[in-house]
């Protein structure tokens, strides 16, 4: 690539050390980013609190009345899977991390990616290291992709340890077992596990998304605060917008309709058409918003 | 991708660099011309669009028409080619208040895709030891002083071996001691070639280091050239201190110097041809009193209003 050529003679001219390789200096910054995000203070309480709240629904279902019902639960659509897994619970502590996950997925889990998307950029132009970024020069869509992924990994990283947590209180305090799915049909605990698995890999998407919605909101501000609260805005409109029946027609389109939607995951044979709407209203999200940002980032000028 | 196209005597050139914002010209057609290896003060009053320029030579900001290019590579899209050999300081030092010295400048080392991760730690430490800030490497930033701040700012520029440095008022906030050293570090780093390129109101500063000027008014560059064509434009004056100022006045007169202007115990005229010996032989000669006898050349600062106007008056 004659551009590093032209870079590399520039710099062994003046006598700049020898220059790194193209992976090895994207590595470089993507690990420091990532380092920025995982260790800053705030997001470590952020991290914090989404350890203690499985934890808190495990010991306080505990604790409850037992739901004695057996095995009612399955039923339709995304928004009775909640109240099917409370029936399982009381048969096997697996399905802990479902409750655990679709109680977070409303309003916890989105304020923890929102806070990191949502200050990816608008964080940098606030702080004004966002015009020394571009001068090092960091490039405008190699900041992107670097903010992005790291955004992605944060999800990812959140997902797994509500899922991971919520899986030990439930061992701990439930019976574990062979696991009665939605469907009726019972599997394993290995597969069981596998579902587990599947699940939280469903919701990482969810939240990749939605990380890529703060991403495009964070290009249009300089204030870290208003691209958080308008990500959260948008996400609290979408779930009352989802529960108004006059909205129906509109509701699948969406971008939380299908967050709780991973209960397709959770029945033999696996309901993949919802499962596939689910990742194809993900992955629409994901590339129109990094689009988005995409093309205001680097079509405007940096003024902080 | 990006060949040299532009002079190669030229560390940044531009040709109608313009930008407009909606209701106002910012940048108005200038051309600038920043011959290598200079130290180039870019002068002129607030809001005349100094700060629009470097943002547009940064590629921080496009212009909304004409060209610029930075070491012959068209800016802003040859931004990620040429940038690593040029360093900045812009409209203040900005940093994570969360993180030591040291680490700030490690994050911006790894945001530089050419730079390499093995020498990272010492260039670190080199850059921090030009600006003395060895000690406090660890401290947060936030609990850096206002001095502090701006020399990380400046030792972010030096990270690597630069060719063009870029600094905008970069004593600002600084104590003389500070000031002092900024302006050796600035001689320094000229004196291993790179041009810099330095934004500034201490026009006693500009004097001191630079060797060729810029200046701009209201968008436009109404001077550009070395400093001694600067000094040239405008002519020295004689100044004579004596306690009889209308007999000097008359010797003057005979003499025939232009623009005299009695005070109340000195007086002053255009020099213009004549030799100051004559002049002071003439004085004497003529029984005034001489207290005191220079010839003075325009200060730095007197230009500069002249070129781009008294008081406070905002010219659009």
């Amino acid at each position: 690539m004659s551009t590093i050529d032209e870079v590399t003679t520039a710099v062994g001219a003046t006598g700049g050390g020898e220059p790194a390789g193209y992976v090895r200096g994207n590595l470089r910054f993507l690990l420091n980013e990532m380092r920025l995000v995982f260790f800053r203070r705030r997001n470590l309480l952020l991290l914090f609190v989404v350890v203690i709240f499985p934890l808190l629904i495990g010991i306080g279902l505990k604790l409850a009345a037992p739901a004695s019902h057996g095995g009612e639960g399955g039923g339709g659509g995304p928004a009775s899977g909640g109240a099917a897994f409370f029936n399982q619970l009381a048969g096997n502590g697996v399905f802990l991390t479902f409750i655990a996950l679709s109680l977070l997925l409303i309003l916890v889990l989105p304020v923890v990616i929102a806070v990191v998307s949502g200050d990816s950029v608008a964080g940098e132009a606030g702080y004004g290291t966002l015009r020394y970024l571009l001068a090092v020069p960091a490039g405008r869509t190699r900041l992107l992709a670097v903010k992005y992924l790291t955004i992605v990994a944060w999800g990812v990283a959140a997902t797994f340890i509500v899922s991971a947590v919520a899986l030990i209180v439930g061992v701990i305090f439930f019976p574990v077992g062979p696991v009665t799915l939605l469907s009726g049909t019972t599997v394993s605990l290995g597969a069981g596990l596998v579902r587990v698995l599947l699940v939280t890999i469903y919701v990482c998407a969810a939240m990749a998304a939605l990380g890529a919605i703060g991403l495009a909101v964070s290009t249009f501000t300089e204030h870290a605060i208003g691209a958080i609260a308008a990500v959260m805005i948008l996400v609290v409109a979408s779930e009352v917008v989802d529960q108004i029946p006059q909205f129906a027609s509109v509701a699948p389109y969406l971008p939380t309709h299908w967050w709780n939607s991973f209960d397709s995951l959770l029945r033999v044979p696996v309901d993949t058409t919802t499962m596939w709407h689910g990742l194809l209203s993900f992955g629409v999200y994901a590339a129109v918003f990094c689009a988005i940002a995409w093309a205001r980032f680097t079509s405007g000028d940096v003024t902080s | 991708m990006t060949t040299t196209t532009g002079s190669p005597e030229l560390a940044i050139s531009s040709s109608g660099l313009t930008k407009r914002f909606r209701r106002q010209t910012a940048v108005d057609h200038i051309d600038l011309a920043v011959p290598k290896g200079s130290v180039y003060g870019f002068l002129g009053p607030n809001g005349s669009g100094k700060t629009t320029t470097i943002r547009m030579l940064l590629g921080l900001a496009y212009p909304t028409s004409g060209s610029a290019e930075l070491l012959g590579v068209p800016m802003p899209g040859g931004a990620v080619s040429v940038l690593s050999r040029v360093g900045s300081l812009v409209e203040g030092p900005a940093f994570y208040p969360y993180l030591s010295g040291w680490d700030n400048l490690a994050r911006y080392d790894s945001a530089d895709q050419s730079a390499s991760r093995k020498s990272a730690a010492a260039r670190i430490g080199t850059a921090l030891d030009r600006v003395g800030l060895t000690a406090a490497a660890k401290k947060r930033y936030r609990n850096y002083s206002l001095g502090m701040k701006q020399r990380l700012a400046i030792a972010a520029g030096l990270l690597r071996p630069r060719e063009l440095i870029i600094l905008d008022e970069p004593t600002n906030g600084l104590d003389p001691q500070g000031t002092r050293e900024v302006r050796a570090l600035v001689r320094q780093i000229a004196a291993d070639g790179v041009t810099v390129f330095v934004s500034s109101h201490l026009l006693a500063e500009v004097e001191q280091v630079c060797s060729h000027v810029g200046v701009m008014r209201t968008g436009n560059l109404v001077f550009q050239g070395s400093l001694a064509e600067l000094r040239r434009t405008s002519a020295p004056k004689i100044s004579v201190h004596t306690a009889d100022v209308p007999l000097a006045a008359k010797v003057f007169a005979k003499l025939g110097l232009a623009d005299p202007v009695p005070g109340e115990d000195v007086i002053t005229a255009e020099l213009g041809d004549a030799e100051p010996e004559r002049i002071c032989a003439d004085l004497v000669h003529a029984g005034v009193g001489v207290r005191g006898f220079s010839v003075e050349s325009p200060s730095l600062e007197d230009l500069f209003v002249g070129l781009t106007g008294e008081g406070f008056d905002v010219d659009h």
